[in-house]
Order: C-alpha cells, then sequence, then structure tokens
C-alpha cells in the first residue's frame, strides 16, 4: 500500500466541525431596499445578487420581450463606459457578473474575491451596471437583434415550442402566458426610450432586494447595501399582478419533424405564499419530484421504457405558477406513454401516496436538506428567493419540521384541491401530432 | 434551531493547506480524499477507467449502456433498490459516462458514507444483467439519443465533426453510441463489458467534504479491499494518424439559423510538469472568449456584428488526443462563411502580431479567482480530482494547474496558435438549416398513428 500526502493550495477550512444555525442577518436601507445578508468567512470571496420584479410578467400590453431586452441590455453600457470597458475591468480582477431572468424575477449577482483592488474595482462595475445603464442606441440594435436570432433558433426546438405553447394554454390572457424572450415583432419596435422608462419603473430602490454572503463583516455589508441602493431610481413600489384562473381543460397537438414527440399536462398550480406548499411540494416528490425514486419514473420509464425523463414539479411564483408533468418518447409511442402518465397521475390524485412512499419523500428531503444549504451560491439563491416572496427569516429553520409535518391526508386534501384530472391543459409536438 | 451549518464559526484559517490524501488499496484501487469542512456533507464517486475510448465498433454507447444497466440491481440488492436506500437516506445520486470514463456519485450527509461505500462495492463485484431489464432500458437509452442529439441540430453538427476529424482514434464515436449500434445491443455486451473493466484495480474512489481521510480509507479496505483485482485487456494506443490537409462537412438538419463549428487538433497534457503547449493553449482560449468582451466576442459580435455568438473551448486533461474548438452562429443576413472568414482573420492577428500583456494578465487575473470559486462548489472539486486521476494525471498536476498557468507567456500564447492553429489540421463543419416541413422527415418511421 502506498500513500502520498501532498498540499493543495488554499482550502481554508478548520480542523473541527462547527455548528451553528444559518444565521441570516436582514435590514431596510432607507430607500425601502431589504437586505439579507449571511457573513462567511470560510472562502475569500463575496456574492451579491439584486433582485427585482422585473421580469416578464411585467412586460407592457403588447410590448412582450421589453424586461428581457431591458435586463440584458444593463451591463452593456453604463455610466459612460462602454460594454467592451465594463466586461474588461470585471475580467481584470476575476470578478463575475451574471444575471438571471424568469416571469417574475430579474437578478443581477457578482462574485468577486475578497481583496482590496479585486472587490473595489468589482463593486464600482456593478454599481454603475446596476445604478446606471446607459442603454446605447447601437447597442440596442445589436442586442434586439441577437435575442431575435435567440427566438428564432428555439423555434426549432420541440422542447422549447411545448413549453411556449404550455404557457400559452394555461395562462391565457394573463402576463404568465407570454414566452419570457418576447415576441420578435414587438422587440423589433423597442426604442431606447422604451428601456429607458421600463427600468426606471421596474429596478427602483423600494423594489430591491439585495442578498449578500461571504467574506465581509455586517458594517461592510451594511456600507455596500447602503450604496447600491442610494444610486437606484427612487421610484415606488410596484403594483401586484392579477391573480390567474384556471381554466376548462385543453389540448394543443402541434406537428413538428423530430423523432420524439414532447408530452407536456398540467394545470395552474400554486402560488409561493400557498398555505398547501409543504403538502404539494412533498406530494409531488411521490408522484413525480423524486427522480427515480418517483411513480412517473417507475411507470413510464423503468417499467416499459417509454422515456428517459418523466417528471412533475410544481413551480411556486408570485401567483400561481404552474403544475407540469413531462415526458419524451419517440412519436409512435407518445399516445401510449401519455396515457400511463395521465393515468398515474389520476390514480396520485384519487388516492393519494402510501405512508411507505410518504415516509420515503420526508427521509430524503429532511435528510438530503443539509446539501441544499451546503455552498454559497446556493445559499445565495435562497436569500433572494426568501427575500423577494417575503418568506419569513426561519425559513430555513422550519423547512424541516414542516416537511417532517406533512401527511398522507394532507398531501390528499392538498392536491385534490389544486389538480382536477378532468381540467388538465396537454400539448404534443411532435412528428404528425395535429 | 437547526446544527447544520458551520458557517459563522467557520473562521478563515488564511495559509492553512488541506492535503489530499491519495492511497491504493493492496488489490490496486485507488482512493482520494479531499478534506472540506464548509458544511457537514460529502461527496462519494467511484470512477472507472473505461468510456467510450475503450469501445469496439458494432457495440459503441456500451459503456454509457452499462452505466444505465449498473442501476439495474444484483444478487443482494434488487432492481431499483440501489436508488431507494441511498433517497432513504437523504441522498442525491446519479452517474455519467464520458468518453474517458464512466463515474458513479452520491451526495449525502457526512455520516451516510459507508452506505454509499456498501452499495458501490456491492455492484462493482455483483451486479446481475437481465435480459428482460435489458430489453427495456436499452429503450430508455435510444430515447436519451433521440433527445439529447437526433432531436438537437447542434449536437448532430458535434458528432458528425468529431467522426470526421478523428480518422483512427476512438474518439470519433459518440459516447451515447451510434443508433444502430444501440438498436442491435444485446444483454451479453453489456455484461462483457462489466466482465473487462469493472474491476478495482481500474477504479478510483473520489471522497470529498467534511470526511477524516483515515476514516475514509478503513472504509474503503473493508468494503472494497476483499474484491479481487483481475487482469485488464491491454490498451492499445490508437493512436491518431497525421491529418494531411483540411476537412470540411455540411450537415443538412431541420434548423432556422446556420451554425459553424471548427475543431484543430491538439495536444492533450501529457507531462503535466514539462509540457508547456497545453497550457498555453488554454490560454489562448481565454485570450479569444474568456469575457464578454474577449476576442471573439469584441471582433465578430459587437464589432463586425458578423455572428450572435462565438466562442473557444480547450480541454487538456483527456486520456487522448485533443481538439481545440471554435463554434459561432452567423447573425442574420451574414454566411457561414463570411463568419468563417472573420474568425479564421482574428486568428490570423494572434498569429501575426501575438496577445497584449493586458490580456494575457485578464485570463490569469480569471484563471486565479476561478480557482477560489471553484472551492464553493463540493462535487466540483471531487469531479476534477477524478478528471485528473483518470486522464493518467497526479492530483499534484491540478494542485499546480494555476502556478503552470502563471508562467505562460505571450510569446508562448503566440507559438501555440502558430503551429496548431493550422489548415491542414482544421475539420469545419457547418449547419445548412433545412426548412421545417409539417410532415415527419424520417422515411424509416413506420406505421405512426397520427394523434387526434
Amino acid at each position: 500500500m502506498s500513500i502520498k500526502h501532498f498540499l493543495a493550495c488554499l482550502v481554508l477550512c478548520l480542523p473541527f466541525g462547527a455548528q451553528a444555525a444559518l444565521a441570516i442577518q436582514h435590514w431596510q436601507t432607507p430607500q425601502g431596499a431589504h437586505v439579507y445578508f449571511v457573513e462567511s468567512r470560510s472562502l475569500p470571496m463575496l456574492d451579491l445578487a439584486v433582485s427585482f420584479p422585473a421580469g416578464s410578467a411585467r412586460d407592457p400590453a403588447a410590448r412582450p420581450g421589453l424586461a428581457q431586452l431591458t435586463h440584458g441590455l444593463l451591463d452593456q453600457g453604463a455610466g459612460g463606459w462602454s460594454d467592451t470597458e465594463i466586461a474588461h475591468r470585471l475580467a481584470d480582477v476575476g470578478a463575475v457578473l451574471s444575471g438571471s431572468f424568469d416571469r417574475d424575477r430579474t437578478g443581477v449577482s457578482l462574485r468577486t474575491l475578497t481583496s482590496a483592488r479585486e472587490k473595489t474595482q468589482a463593486l464600482d462595475v456593478f454599481m454603475r451596471v446596476l445604478q446606471r445603464p446607459d442603454f446605447p442606441q447601437a447597442v440596442v440594435q445589436r442586442e434586439k437583434k441577437r435575442l431575435i436570432a435567440g427566438i428564432r433558433e428555439a423555434e426549432a426546438d420541440p422542447g422549447t415550442i411545448a413549453e411556449k405553447a404550455f404557457y400559452r394554454a394555461l395562462y391565457g390572457t394573463h402576463p404568465y402566458a407570454h414566452d419570457e424572450a418576447g415576441e420578435p415583432d414587438a422587440i423589433t419596435s423597442f426604442t431606447r426610450a422604451d428601456l429607458q422608462s421600463f427600468y426606471r419603473t421596474h429596478y427602483s430602490a423600494p423594489n430591491a432586494v439585495i442578498a449578500l454572503i461571504g467574506d465581509v463583516s455586517r458594517a461592510e455589508a451594511e456600507a455596500i447595501a447602503a450604496r447600491i441602493a442610494d444610486g437606484l431610481p427612487a421610484g415606488k413600489a410596484l403594483a401586484g399582478l392579477p391573480a390567474p384562473v384556471s381554466g376548462a381543460a385543453r389540448s394543443e397537438r402541434i406537428d413538428f419533424p423530430s423523432a420524439q414527440s414532447h408530452v407536456l399536462v398540467g394545470t395552474v398550480g400554486m402560488a409561493r405564499d400557498d398555505p398547501d406548499f409543504f403538502p404539494l411540494f412533498v406530494g409531488n416528490y411521490v408522484l413525480g419530484g423524486g427522480g427515480f425514486d418517483s411513480r412517473l419514473m417507475r411507470e413510464v420509464r423503468d417499467r416499459r421504457g417509454y422515456a428517459y425523463s418523466a417528471y412533475s414539479y410544481f413551480l411556486p411564483m408570485r401567483k400561481a405558477g404552474p403544475f407540469q408533468l413531462g415526458l419524451q418518447t419517440k412519436a409512435e409511442q407518445a399516445d401510449d406513454a401519455l396515457g400511463v402518465a395521465i393515468e398515474t397521475l389520476r390514480d396520485f390524485v384519487a388516492k393519494g401516496p402510501s405512508e411507505t412512499e410518504l415516509r420515503q419523500a420526508r427521509d430524503n428531503l429532511t435528510g438530503g436538506f443539509p446539501l441544499r444549504i451546503d455552498s454559497n451560491r446556493k445559499i445565495l439563491d435562497y436569500l433572494s428567493v426568501i427575500g423577494f416572496y417575503r418568506l419569513p427569516l426561519d425559513y430555513l429553520d422550519t423547512w424541516v419540521d414542516k416537511v417532517n409535518a406533512v401527511d398522507v391526508a394532507g398531501v390528499k386534501q392538498a392536491f385534490a384541491r389544486r389538480l382536477d384530472p378532468a381540467r388538465l391543459t396537454t400539448v404534443v409536438v411532435g412528428p404528425g401530432a395535429r | 434551531m437547526r446544527s447544520l451549518w458551520g458557517i459563522l464559526l467557520a473562521v478563515a484559517a488564511a495559509g492553512v493547506q488541506a492535503a489530499v490524501t491519495d492511497v491504493t488499496l493492496d488489490n490496486g484501487m485507488r482512493v482520494i480524499v479531499q478534506e472540506d469542512r464548509r458544511a457537514p456533507v460529502m461527496v462519494s464517486q467511484v470512477w472507472y477507467r473505461a468510456g467510450s475510448i475503450d469501445e469496439f465498433n458494432g457495440t459503441t454507447g456500451v459503456a454509457h449502456v452499462l452505466e444505465h444497466m449498473m442501476f439495474k440491481g444484483t444478487k443482494d440488492v434488487p432492481p431499483g433498490e440501489f436508488s431507494r436506500r441511498i433517497a432513504a437516506a437523504g441522498g442525491r445520486e446519479n452517474a455519467f459516462t464520458s468518453r474517458d470514463h464512466t463515474a458513479y456519485f452520491q451526495q449525502m450527509q457526512r455520516d451516510r458514507l459507508e452506505l454509499s461505500m456498501q452499495l458501490e462495492a456491492d455492484r462493482m463485484a455483483n451486479l446481475v444483467i437481465s435480459d428482460e431489464l435489458f430489453a427495456r432500458e436499452i429503450q430508455v437509452v435510444m430515447e436519451e439519443r433521440r433527445l439529447r442529439t437526433d432531436d438537437q441540430p447542434q449536437s448532430v453538427v458535434y458528432e458528425r465533426l468529431m467522426a470526421t476529424a478523428y480518422q483512427t482514434h476512438p474518439y470519433r464515436r459518440p459516447i451515447i453510441g451510434w443508433m444502430d449500434d444501440l438498436q442491435n445491443m444485446t444483454a451479453q455486451d453489456a455484461r462483457d463489458w462489466y466482465v473487462r473493466w469493472y474491476a478495482p484495480n481500474n477504479a478510483t474512489l473520489v471522497v470529498a467534504g467534511d470526511v477524516k481521510s483515515d476514516d475514509v480509507i478503513a472504509l474503503a479496505k473493508k468494503h472494497f479491499g476483499p474484491i479481487p483485482a483481475r487482469p485488464l485487456p491491454l490498451r492499445k494506443p490508437q493512436t491518431e494518424v497525421e491529418q494531411l490537409g483540411g476537412k470540411r462537412i455540411v450537415v443538412k438538419a431541420p434548423a432556422k439559423l446556420p451554425y459553424l463549428l471548427m475543431a484543430w487538433h491538439a495536444p492533450r497534457l501529457g507531462n503535466w510538469e514539462q509540457d508547456r503547449e497545453p497550457y498555453a493553449l488554454q490560454i489562448l482560449a481565454g485570450v479569444l472568449s474568456g469575457n464578454d468582451s474577449a476576442r471573439l466576442q469584441k471582433s465578430l459580435v459587437k464589432t463586425s456584428q458578423v455572428a450572435v455568438n462565438a466562442s473557444a473551448g480547450y480541454d487538456s486533461v483527456a486520456r487522448g488526443p485533443g481538439m481545440f474548438m471554435i463554434d459561432a452562429t452567423p447573425a442574420t443576413g451574414k454566411t457561414v462563411a463570411e463568419l468563417e472568414k472573420a474568425i479564421r482573420a482574428e486568428i490570423a492577428r494572434i498569429q501575426k502580431d501575438g496577445v497584449s500583456e493586458a490580456e494575457l494578465a485578464r485570463v490569469k487575473a480569471q484563471v486565479i479567482a476561478a480557482d477560489v470559486y471553484q472551492r464553493d462548489s463540493l462535487f466540483y472539486q471531487a469531479m476534477q480530482l477524478g478528471e485528473y486521476v483518470t486522464a493518467g494525471l497526479p492530483p499534484e498536476a491540478l494542485a499546480r494547474r494555476v502556478d503552470k498557468l502563471r508562467e505562460v507567456t505571450a510569446e508562448e500564447v503566440r507559438a501555440a496558435a502558430r503551429k496548431w492553429l493550422n489548415d491542414d489540421r482544421l475539420s469545419v463543419a457547418e449547419l445548412a438549416p433545412q426548412p421545417i416541413q409539417k410532415q415527419a422527415r424520417r422515411a424509416g418511421v413506420e406505421g405512426m398513428r397520427h394523434v387526434n
């Protein structure tokens, strides 16, 4: 037996297992921005994310795509610095600027080293991008073309076609209905003034949620948050979105020359603050959220070899997000696979999970809880979600207990309230589907 | 209050350097441990040095098919039970197959390592591949191929270009396998593969997380130690023949936008202490597309606007010969030919004038920072160790990687670009989008029912 030891560089860790709860610090800046902070000294780096209610659900009527384009242009020219200057200043100090975008929420985040020069320069760029985007005319034209090209390219992807059709069918005239990227015709018409106006209204301090985790003190986190909020447009908090209504059963078939048919089934599901959140979340583990441990995977994949992936999920959003069940299978067996999936869903809604299945779900979710917060990146995401959706500060501390409190009757009742198998929307995209 | 996270008390102990332990058991199984106490969790990965590189014509994809069958039960653990037990313990698990290796992993709380080892050791030695479960699972694999390759035009371009750029080396074959080979694969093919390669002396256990290396080694001895070593087949070098001139293919597929993929033969990292070119080529890839205003983005996407996106990539850590690749999508109204010309002009500029000190410093700053950022992910740390080791590189090569990249000079980057980005070593693929017709394009699909 040969043993070799050698040194790996710069892993900063302790020789003992320290035990403490995840202490989230929360405060509000004078401008009204909510701040969530976790001090983490184990790596010399800082993660920072600022979220706004500026996703595609906020696209003005007849302007689908404005939210996405505005978000994409923030770092393409700001405070007099060109896109290239911004990119180089970040890269010069190894900082990474990234964005996130969905129907509810946009985010701008920064990861930087906490050594003085690196941190100072990275934060300077971050402030400018967030607070003083220029939306230069030529860049607006360029990025409109790129956004449209991306939309066109996705028109050849059956999965994307299915996803778009699913949201349209489910949400009708609600702002969640249209695709996040928008519509090419509308995008072509956007002007610089449209972008500036959308930015001023939506990226304002009272709408901002600031999340920080890393190698900085509370005092420094306060200073960074204050600097962010101070430079944002003043504005006021936005009004809420309308509540979506669950419609009648719909079925849509889109003919497409792919090898597989993409099948999506669903209904309007739950909002982030739904009192049924935990019964639906835990119950769905048994139905189609638990991967190889779920009924859908067992019935569709293991027993019949129909698909590589078969799943279901509730996407909790500001207003009720979708419940979606999905699979992809070769076209000639799409109907059979869809039948199996629907039957699995019906049976689950009618009878609920068994005690054994539900115990397994709880065991996996609670036993796996530490994996949900085992990195700064993951904690940062939780801080943003807790802040954006105004979840209680002890959300993570009570999470395991709430999962453990879910019982069979609770799951059955919650699913019965949310999922009416007679009112499901079905979308099939594939060859011969018409 | 839940006692789960040590973040507040984990005060930085700057200068404390964590050792990677690298041990070989008596039966030839290697065990590598990276201690990291940031969170009370661990990841455990078993890497087999068996990937598509080791396959033969006629059974392409068998490495990956076997990966699927590894979840289908052993003498003592019935089908589905492996995943059920890991899930019950709060674990996440999966596996992946690449050209060079097949790896299986579990992420769990730190005190559940033994369960993962017990189950992995069992399926290393006692797998049962039934004809019935194979027949179903091979259908799943074909669906995976349809999903990830057949219906993804850019994936088809990549697959066909690899089959063109490599003429003799097994990297010419897709990891997922050719559809015809999957259709004709038998359970016995999978059994043969398992017997040939799934031995402790062809495996490496990588564990990273809040564990003690002595404990990990003791557990590895207990569970994997009793599995006897077996003679492994002789591996032939299968060296790629020298390319004697440029190659060019067109791929026609239903798509909306054209796409361009260029691949030059490039070296792999062999002798990590003495090789210079692989490090220089990695810096070159960073100069070309390492940030949002690197050369390709700035010149092609932002200034001339001939492309909507463009990027360069190079991976030196592999068992077989490497490729330096550039891919790009032309802007509306621009042709693939115009795009290729613009890319070639960028390369020629570097070959002639080299790169600036500012560019070099920028790429190095990103490398140094990324090395810190990576430590936020336990899984990624373990992945890197596994990749290095299966590629035949010692963990020291990973630990010294940043130093080696920092040593690269501007002149070395220019020299590498001149030597390797050479037209005679280049293969080019173009995606020629075909109209998306409202009918099935596959003549071979018989008996298809229309869905109403």
